[in-house]
């Protein structure tokens, strides 16, 4: 190399390397922290970290220190992650940290805590984004291994509590350097079959076969979950990273069941209310109508004929009275014409005439009376009324007449 | 896997059964209709007690290479 390179061209060169470097990019340090200091305005923490061998420069900025739980002090054994870097204007090697924690931890603890601040700064446990569960699942996607007593817990779990959901499982492997991937898998296929509930199970274990359960990617599967998801990994203490992402946690698989589907007996009593609003609400129409019955009989009784019909009975009687009456008096004065008409009668009798001397000379046998000779020839039958009885007589010739 | 699951089956039952009650809640209506709806609601109720008591769940096994590779199973 012929040509002399600028200080600051071997600085980036410097910085472009180590930043590119795989193990350098993406590292735990373990040491022992010397000269940790905090700048009060900006939040950036600057520190060292050093060995028996050497002494690395590092920092945190103000983003990542926040999260710490509590500033490192001088002497203290600690876990840093980060990636290393040069800061130019000094010259100087610098471990840019993002996770500071207490080297008795131990490395495994310490990676959780290191992706479960990046997760969680990301959103991924974020509460708002937690949904509800279905109130009565049609289909639960089970993702967890075939052959275990977890699976078995959780259908017979199922199949008690509520039958009516169907159940799709997924196996997958639960733990060792493939269950990651196989988990991932399975999920997909739930997602893709179309389930409104996922349960993600895994019985209880050491902390390392559980250690699936805290993968990125088996994480970020779960945040990809359409449908609600509830886990139920290892037992009651353990928490894993699908844990916080998970829609709900329970603490083992068989509570996984149990929050996943409502009781038989709570859906019976809500069918059994039901059916007691029917009864009642049939009741009380029934009550009603009853009520409505009663009431009109007793208008129908307030405004009954039989009233009117004394009262009208009374007036038939009046008019009959007055009609009797009336008739009574009608008789009355015919009684007083008919008695006049016999007196004026009476005088024009010709039995009065007879009294006086005169008599009725009838034909005895028409009963005409005779007021002429005409039409009278001798030898006719007479009746002649007097005073006090009838003469039968017979015509005979005037013997004067014919003399002359 | 028939098209309709025993919960659409129970729900849609069950949410008829609902439209019923509220019907008659609502008392207004003439008595031969409610009580024809009592019947229908009494009748609907049975349904939805008997598939609950009756149901039996249906379990289906989505196996495939990908999700879940000629490994034992032991785990």
């Amino acid at each position: 190399m012929h040509q002399a390179l600028s200080v600051s061209a071997v600085t980036t060169y410097l910085r472009e390397l180590l930043e590119s470097h795989p193990l350098l990019g993406d590292l735990w340090v373990q040491g022992e922290v010397a000269e940790f200091k905090r700048h009060a305005a900006s939040g950036h923490c600057y520190f060292s970290l050093k060995d028996e061998g050497g002494l690395v420069r590092a920092v945190m900025w103000r983003s990542n220190a926040v999260r710490l739980s509590q500033l490192p002090r001088m002497g203290d054994l600690v876990l840093a992650h980060g990636y290393l870097s040069l800061y130019a204007p000094r010259g100087e090697l610098q471990l840019y940290a993002d996770t500071l924690l207490p080297a008795g931890v131990g490395l495994l603890y310490a990676r959780f805590e290191a992706l479960r601040a990046r997760l969680e700064a990301e959103g991924l446990f974020a509460i708002e984004r937690k949904r509800p569960l279905p109130r009565l699942p049609r289909r639960i996607g089970l993702v967890t291994a075939p052959g275990g007593a977890a699976l078995q817990d959780m259908l017979t779990i199922l199949a008690r509590r509520c039958p009516l959901s169907e159940v799709l499982v997924a196996p997958c492997l639960v733990q060792g350097e493939r269950a990651p991937a196989s988990i991932v898998a399975a999920l997909t296929t739930v997602y893709a079959a179309g389930v409104d509930l996922v349960i993600l199970a895994r019985g209880g274990g050491s902390l390392e076969d559980l250690w699936a359960f805290n993968d990125e990617a088996v994480a970020r599967a779960v945040f990809a979950s359409p449908v609600p998801l509830i886990t139920g990994v290892g037992h009651e203490t353990d928490t894993t990273m699908v844990d916080y992402v998970a829609d709900l946690r329970a603490p083992t698989p068989s509570a996984a069941a149990e929050l996943a589907v409502p009781e038989h007996d709570d859906l019976s009593a809500l069918v059994w209310q039901s059916r007691m609003r029917l009864d009642q609400s049939v009741d009380a129409l029934l009550n009603r109508t009853q009520a409505d019955l009663a009431n009109a009989r007793s208008t129908i009784d307030r405004h009954t004929p039989l009233r009117r019909l004394a009262r009208d009975r009374q007036q038939v009687d009046d008019l009959g009275r007055h009609l009797d009456r009336a008739v009574d008096r009608t008789t009355a004065m015919r009684q007083l014409a008919l008695q006049g008409l016999v007196a004026r009668l009476a005088t024009l009798s010709p039995q009065a005439t007879l009294q006086r001397g005169y008599a009725v000379v009838r034909h005895a046998t028409t009963g005409h009376v005779l007021g002429s000779v005409i039409g009278v020839p001798s030898g006719t039958p007479l009746q002649i009324d007097l005073r006090d009885g009838t003469l039968a007589a017979v015509t005979v010739p005037l013997a004067e007449e014919e003399s002359e | 896997m028939s098209n309709i699951s025993d919960v659409e089956t129970y729900e849609m039952l069950y949410g008829q059964l609902q439209a019923v009650v509220n019907r008659l809640e609502q008392g207004d209506l003439p008595l031969a209709e409610a009580l024809m709806l009592y019947e229908q609601g009494t009748r609907l109720a049975a349904a939805c007690q008997k598939l609950l008591d009756h149901a039996e769940m249906r379990v289906q096994e989505l196996r495939s290479d990908e999700v879940y590779p000629d490994l034992d199973l032991e785990a």
